[in-house]
C-alpha cells in the first residue's frame, strides 16, 4: 500500500475538480445516511433485553407506512415508544452540541470552547433546580421548561456582559465563565440548603445527561431544533471560514461580521438550550468532536459541520447505548460515558495534534 | 475609482490617534503612507479600508460613504492586508489563499472553474503555486505574508490597502513584494517603515504626525532632509540621480564627547 502523507490527500480533496463535486455531495450525504440509519438502527436494536435489527426494520415499517408485519406488540412497544425515540433525541443532540462547538470555536478562535461556554449549562442548571427544588412554578412548569428559561435567562446575562466587555472574542469567553460561575454556585448554593439527601442525587444525574425519560413529544421538539440549526451554520459555512485569520480579516473579506456574530451565537444558545433541557447538559461532546472531525474532513466548514454533526449524531447514540448495558441493570449517565470516552479520545488527537509554528 | 476622506477624525479615548485626516487616494496611483511609530498610521488605514467608522468624517469610494456600501460590496473593491494576521486552523497555503473569493462566492454562484484559475494565478503571481499543498504552520514568516498578498489579489478588488507588509521579511522578498504589488493593475494604498523603499515604488507619500497629515506629495518634494528631522528625528542626507530616484542616507547621531575624553 502507497501511503499518502495526510495533508496532501487533504489538499486533493478539497481541490475537487467542479465536474467531481455533485458526485461527491451524492455520495458523503449518502454515507452520512447510511452511517446515521445504521447507529439509529443499532440504537433501537441494543438495550436490557436485546431485540433483533429485522424487528426494528419492521417496526418502523409498520409505524410509518403501515406494513402489517405481524410482530410481538412488547418488543414493537419498546422499540418505537422508548428507543426509537431515545436514540433520534441521543442523534439530535450529538450533533447540535458537536455544532455548536464547531461555530463558538472558529468565531471565538479558541480551541477550548464548547456550547456551554456561553453560560448555558449553567443557568439550565440552575432552573432545573429552581423548579424541582424551590418549586417554582408551583407544578405547572416542567423541569424541562425550567432548565431552558434558566439557560436563556444565563445566556441573556452573559451575551449583555459581552456586549458592555467589548464584543470580541475574549469579552464573550470573559462573560461566558463570569455567567457560569454565577449560575453554578447558584444551583449549589439551592441544592446545599434546601434538597433533600434523594434531591441532590436527582439533581446530580439530571446534570449529568439521562435519556430515559425521553418520548416521542421530545423528538418532535429536537429534530425540528437541530436541523434548523444545522441549516442555518451550513448557511454560514463560508462566513465561517473567513474566520481563520480573525474577525477583522472576515470583515475585509466581507463578512458582515456582527450579524454573523448575532445569529450565529443565538443559533447556539438556542439549540443548546433546547438540547440541555431535554437530557440535561451532556459534557465533551461539543468540545471533543469538533477536533476530531477536523481530523477526518479538515478545517473548511462546508464539510466540517456535517461531518460533525454526523459524528457528534453517531458518538451520542453509541455512548447512548454502553450507558445502558455497560452495568447491568443499571444505567449510566450518559455525560459520564461520553466524558470517559471523550476525555482519553481528546488526549489522543491533543498528542497527534500537529504542533503549531 | 477614487477612495477619499474628508475630515477623519478616530479617538482613543479623549486622545485623537487620527486627527482631521483629509487625503484622495488617485486610480491608479501607489500611495505610501509613512510616519513613526504611533503616528495614526494603521487607525487610519482601517478607516480607509471601511473596517472602522471614524468617530467624526467620512470615507467615501467613487463618491459613496462607505458606510453605505455593504461588507460583500467593499470587499468587492477594496482588499485589506494586515499586519501579520495569523491563524491556528490547519489550512492549507492553497485553502488560505482560496479565502479571497469569499466575496464573490453564494449559494447561487458556487465555487467554480474560473474561482479555481483565479486562486492558481494568484498563488503564481507570489510565487507560492509550487507549496500550495503546504499546511500554514509549516511556512516561514514571508511566506505567510506572500500568502495574504495573494489572498487580497484573488479578492480581484481595485484597490488593495496594506499596513506595514514588509514587515519580518528578508531584503529581497520585500522589494520583491512591493514590486509585485507595484505591477498589478491596482490602486495600492500602504503604510511604509522603510523609507527608501517608499521613495523606491510610491507615486506619491503621505507623512503621518501625531495623527495629523503633515505632508503630502511626490517622494522627491517630501523626503527631504528638513521634513526626516523633524518628523521622523534623523539626520540624514537625501541624495536625487539623474532620474529623479530619491535615496536616503542616514547618519549616526551625532555623539556628545564623552566623559573621559574631556577629562584627559
Amino acid at each position: 500500500m502507497t501511503s499518502l502523507p495526510l495533508p496532501s490527500a487533504e489538499v486533493d480533496a478539497s481541490q475537487a475538480r467542479p465536474a467531481l463535486a455533485p458526485l461527491r455531495f451524492v455520495a458523503g450525504g449518502l454515507v452520512a445516511a447510511a452511517t446515521l440509519a445504521a447507529a439509529l438502527a443499532l440504537g433501537a436494536a441494543v438495550g436490557e433485553t436485546s431485540i433483533p435489527v429485522e424487528t426494528v426494520a419492521k417496526t418502523v415499517a409498520n409505524r410509518l407506512w403501515g406494513a402489517g408485519h405481524a410482530l410481538d406488540p412488547i418488543d414493537e412497544g419498546i422499540v418505537w415508544n422508548y428507543r426509537i425515540a431515545r436514540a433520534l433525541v441521543a442523534a439530535c443532540c450529538g450533533a447540535s452540541l458537536a455544532l455548536c462547538g464547531v461555530v463558538l470555536q472558529s468565531l471565538l478562535r479558541n480551541a477550548l470552547a464548547d456550547p456551554y461556554i456561553l453560560g448555558i449549562s449553567a443557568g439550565a442548571s440552575s432552573g432545573a433546580v429552581a423548579v424541582a427544588i424551590l418549586g417554582l412554578g408551583s407544578g405547572f412548569v416542567s423541569l424541562s421548561l425550567g432548565a431552558f428559561a434558566g439557560a436563556l435567562l444565563a445566556f441573556g446575562l452573559v451575551a449583555l456582559l459581552a456586549l458592555g466587555a467589548g464584543r470580541g472574542p475574549a469579552a464573550i469567553i470573559l462573560a461566558g465563565i463570569a455567567g457560569s460561575q454565577l449560575f453554578n454556585a447558584l444551583t449549589s448554593f439551592v441544592v446545599t440548603k434546601s434538597a433533600t439527601a434523594d434531591q441532590a442525587r436527582g439533581i446530580m444525574f439530571w446534570l449529568l445527561g439521562n435519556l430515559s425519560g425521553v418520548r416521542w413529544p421530545d423528538v418532535s421538539l429536537a429534530v425540528p431544533v437541530a436541523l434548523g440549526g444545522l441549516l442555518i451554520c451550513l448557511a454560514h459555512a463560508r462566513a465561517l471560514d473567513a474566520f481563520a485569520f480573525g474577525s477583522r480579516s472576515a470583515a475585509s473579506l466581507g463578512v458582515p461580521v456582527k450579524r454573523v456574530y448575532a445569529v450565529l451565537i443565538a443559533a447556539c444558545a438556542f439549540m443548546t438550550a433546547t438540547m440541555v433541557s431535554i437530557v440535561g447538559s451532556i459534557g465533551f461532546v461539543g468540545l471533543v468532536i469538533p477536533h476530531a472531525a477536523r481530523l477526518v474532513v479538515g478545517v473548511r466548514h462546508g464539510r466540517l459541520l456535517p461531518a460533525s454533526a454526523l459524528i457528534g449524531a453517531t458518538f451520542m447514540i453509541a455512548a447512548d447505548v454502553l450507558s445502558r448495558t455497560v452495568i447491568p441493570g443499571q444505567v449510566l449517565p450518559i455525560g459520564v460515558m461520553t466524558a470517559l470516552v471523550g476525555a482519553p479520545a481528546f488526549a489522543m488527537i491533543l498528542i497527534h495534534r500537529p504542533v503549531a509554528r | 475609482m477614487m477612495l477619499s476622506a474628508q475630515d477623519l477624525v478616530w479617538r482613543a479615548g479623549r486622545r485623537a490617534i487620527v486627527d482631521r485626516v483629509s487625503l484622495d487616494v488617485r486610480p491608479g496611483e501607489f500611495l505610501g503612507l509613512v510616519g513613526p511609530n504611533g503616528s495614526g498610521k494603521t487607525s487610519l488605514i482601517a478607516m480607509l479600508a471601511g473596517l472602522r467608522a471614524p468617530a467624526s468624517g467620512t470615507v467615501t469610494l467613487a463618491g459613496k460613504p462607505l458606510g453605505r456600501m455593504s461588507r460583500r460590496d467593499l470587499a468587492h473593491r477594496i482588499a485589506l492586508v494586515e499586519q501579520q494576521a495569523e491563524t491556528g486552523e490547519r489550512l492549507t497555503a492553497r485553502e488560505a489563499v482560496a479565502l479571497g473569493r469569499t466575496p464573490h462566492l453564494s449559494a447561487l454562484s458556487p465555487w467554480s472553474s474560473r474561482d479555481d484559475a483565479i486562486v492558481d494565478k494568484a498563488m503564481a503571481d507570489v510565487d507560492m503555486a509550487h507549496l500550495a499543498s503546504r499546511s500554514w504552520q509549516t511556512l516561514s514568516g514571508g511566506e505567510r505574508q506572500r500568502l495574504h498578498i495573494a489572498r487580497a489579489l484573488a479578492q480581484e478588488p481595485r484597490i488593495l490597502i496594506l499596513d506595514e507588509p514588509t514587515n519580518h521579511l528578508d531584503i529581497e522578498h520585500q522589494i520583491g513584494l512591493l514590486d509585485l504589488v507595484r505591477s498589478q493593475d491596482l490602486t495600492v494604498v500602504a503604510a511604509l517603515h522603510d523609507l527608501n523603499h517608499a521613495a523606491m515604488f510610491c507615486d506619491r507619500i503621505a507623512v503621518m504626525q501625531a495623527g495629523r497629515l503633515v505632508a503630502l506629495g511626490t517622494p522627491a518634494d517630501i523626503l527631504t532632509r528638513r521634513r526626516l528631522a523633524e518628523v521622523f528625528r534623523v539626520d540624514a542626507s537625501v541624495e536625487i540621480d539623474a532620474a529623479g530616484a530619491c535615496f536616503i542616507r542616514y547618519r549616526r547621531p551625532a555623539a556628545m564627547p564623552r566623559a573621559r575624553h574631556a577629562a584627559s
